[in-house]
């Protein structure tokens, strides 16, 4: 374990490193940032405005899954959009050939191989909003919400990783699917809104097929005190079902994978 | 130094039994309508890569793989590392099966190709080495050692702080070198090391590539371009051709198994001309009195004996095709002579 520890370490240090190399390019990602999240608070303002409901939700408990909506957004940021696009060059370019010979989990390596901090202040931003919204919505935060709180984060985080994950596995074959990920991007926007503001049919769709209610939804009716058991077991559920079937897929590409020739 | 691995007792390194590979390839016809037919219709066709090649290798071995572009040297390799999964055969190193990719087996072996690079671009080679140091399991104070000592046999102490994208070809090779042996593997998979480096770069990877050997006694398989790398560094070769293993034997054996033929120089008292040697094998060259003959090996006593009887021979050579012209045809044709 400390060898993937101290890995990890040295992955982050050197991507951090990097990245530094580029300090004009690293400012302008800070900026983009501000200007996605104060377009995202602006568009749910105008469409919730204050007094107005939305699926049963007020203005304060939506901005509580908006703020899920931008520590998720943090999160795929600073680690899932670099290390998963990663692998798509990986696979084009042969380079994934070094990634399999190394002796550690090659999952691993590709899933936390890079840490973009651009996206760190958005996770920190999501926060904050999530704290100041529960808050407004008169939510309590006693210990045991907070640790429920913080797994069904890290359910919902798991969720879209290995969503994500596998269709990025999937360029084993396919060798470019950009495209697909762009598509499960658009899906996962949903997640801004609380699932009941959805159409019926979308909202099972976006529980059991897509599970987008688990991503926001879910983890927000936690803080706000209102989650049923049956949910919060389901999205564990469906994070343990998910994260077995990525490794699974994974491995079962790999054996498909014919490294671009020299 | 000393490599990992490898238990002494061993002797074999590399088995290898009856291996094939087959790819699928997909059937693609030019234009906007084959582009629409291959999306919707994709056709394939199996490609046999590499067919039945069976070798051992010793260690401490340094053995040159030859053949020309897409023969199967890159597949075989690979197969070797465990990166592609055979479709048929036995492959063993170091007693692992290879794409079982245990981890005990990824610290015995190491794969350098010319053509790819596992450095970071932006950062000095001393972070990647970091990096793989933490990976490999390597203590901070044992990396440095190491670092310093491989770095010093490469001549490569400088260049190991300043980014990978300011470094020549010639040093980046030498840090991707680097940063392939940091876990001393015993065995090493160079493909095409030398590829695109100066004739002064490639001298020095080589006698580097010998040097390892000699001190830590790794076993070196070897793909290369240049005859020069295979001629410098390997007592022995295997040729591959259309996925076929033709030659597993000594570098000198080499021409007999590649050339049914021999060449005979002569040189004459006076001049001749061409049609003089009609039914002495095929005439090479013919400058006044300097003669160059090919001569099939079966026919050679023979017709010597007919030439010095119906010539006045002054001087007389018979030597084996120059190895490199051989492979050169090889690789030109793609088929032996």
């Amino acid at each position: 374990m400390g060898r993937y520890l101290l890995s990890l370490k040295r992955f982050w240090g050197t991507a951090l490193a990097g990245q530094l190399e580029y300090q004009v390019n690293m400012l302008i990602d800070l900026l983009a940032m501000v200007g996605s999240l104060a377009g995202s608070i602006f568009v749910l303002s105008v469409f919730f405005g204050q007094g107005r409901e939305l699926g049963g939700w007020s203005w304060e408990a939506a901005l509580v899954v908006q703020g899920i909506y931008t520590f998720l957004d943090g999160v795929s940021s600073t680690w899932l959009r670099p290390n998963l696009g990663a692998i798509v060059t990986h696979v084009r370019e042969g380079t994934l050939d070094f990634v399999l010979l190394k002796p550690i989990d090659s999952q691993f390596w590709v899933s936390l191989r890079i840490m973009a901090p651009a996206g760190l202040p958005e996770m920190g931003l999501g926060l904050v909003l999530i704290v100041w919204a529960a808050s407004r919505a008169g939510a309590s935060f006693s210990l045991g919400t907070v640790l429920v709180a913080v797994l069904m984060l890290c359910v919902g985080g798991v969720i879209l990783y290995a969503l994500w994950f596998v269709i990025a596995a999937t360029s084993i074959w396919f060798v470019k699917t950009w495209n697909a990920t762009e598509v499960l991007r658009a899906v996962l926007a949903s997640g801004r809104f609380p699932v009941s503001a959805y159409p019926p049919a979308l909202r099972l769709v976006f529980t059991l097929v897509l599970p987008v209610a688990f991503l926001t939804t879910v983890p927000a009716e936690v803080i706000l005190g209102r989650a049923a058991m049956p949910m919060l077991a389901l999205g564990l559920f469906l994070a343990v079902i998910f994260f077995v079937g990525s490794r699974a897929f994974w491995l079962f590409a790999l054996r498909y994978y014919t490294s671009a020739s020299s | 130094m000393r490599v990992s691995g490898c238990p002494i007792w061993a002797d074999v390194v590399i088995e290898v039994e009856q291996l094939s590979k087959t790819y699928q390839v997909a059937d693609k016809s030019p234009g906007f309508v084959g582009t629409l037919n291959h999306f919707f219709r994709r056709k394939t066709h199996d490609v046999q890569a590499v067919r039945h090649v069976s070798f051992s290798i010793q260690p401490g071995e340094m053995v040159g793989f030859l053949g020309a572009n897409g023969a199967g040297k890159t597949t075989t390799l690979k197969m070797l590392c465990g990166l592609i999964h055979p479709s048929a055969g036995r492959v063993h190193v170091t007693g692992y099966v290879p794409q079982r990719r245990q981890a005990a087996f990824l610290k015995q072996i190491t794969l350098v190709m010319g053509q790819k690079q596992q450095l970071i671009w932006d950062l000095p080679p001393l972070d990647s080495l970091s990096v793989n140091a933490a990976v490999y399991g390597i203590g901070e104070k044992e990396a440095r050692y190491r670092i310093h000592e491989l770095a010093e046999m490469l001549e490569i102490t400088e260049e190991l702080t300043r980014p990978v994208r300011k470094l020549s070809l010639g040093q980046r090779m030498k840090a991707e070198l680097l940063a392939a042996l940091l876990h001393r593997p015993s065995v090493l998979f160079l493909d095409e090391p030398t590829l695109g480096l100066d004739v002064n770069a490639q001298a020095r990877v080589r006698s580097f590539l010998a040097e390892y050997n000699r001190q830590t006694g790794a076993t070196v398989l070897l793909t290369s371009h240049y005859m020069a790398d295979i001629t410098a560094l390997c007592s022995r070769v295997l040729l591959i051709h259309q996925g076929e293993l033709i030659h597993d034997g000594g570098l000198d054996a080499l021409a007999t198994s590649l050339s049914p033929f021999r060449q005979v120089r002569l040189e004459l008292n006076r001049s001749a001309s061409p049609e003089d040697f009609v039914g002495y094998g095929e005439l090479e060259a013919l400058d006044d009195r300097a003669v160059r003959l090919l001569v099939s090996r079966s026919e050679l006593t023979e017709v010597v004996a007919r030439l010095l009887a119906n010539f006045d021979v002054l001087d007389l050579e018979v030597n084996d095709p120059p190895i490199d012209e051989l492979i050169g045809s090889l690789f030109r044709k793609g088929r032996v002579v």
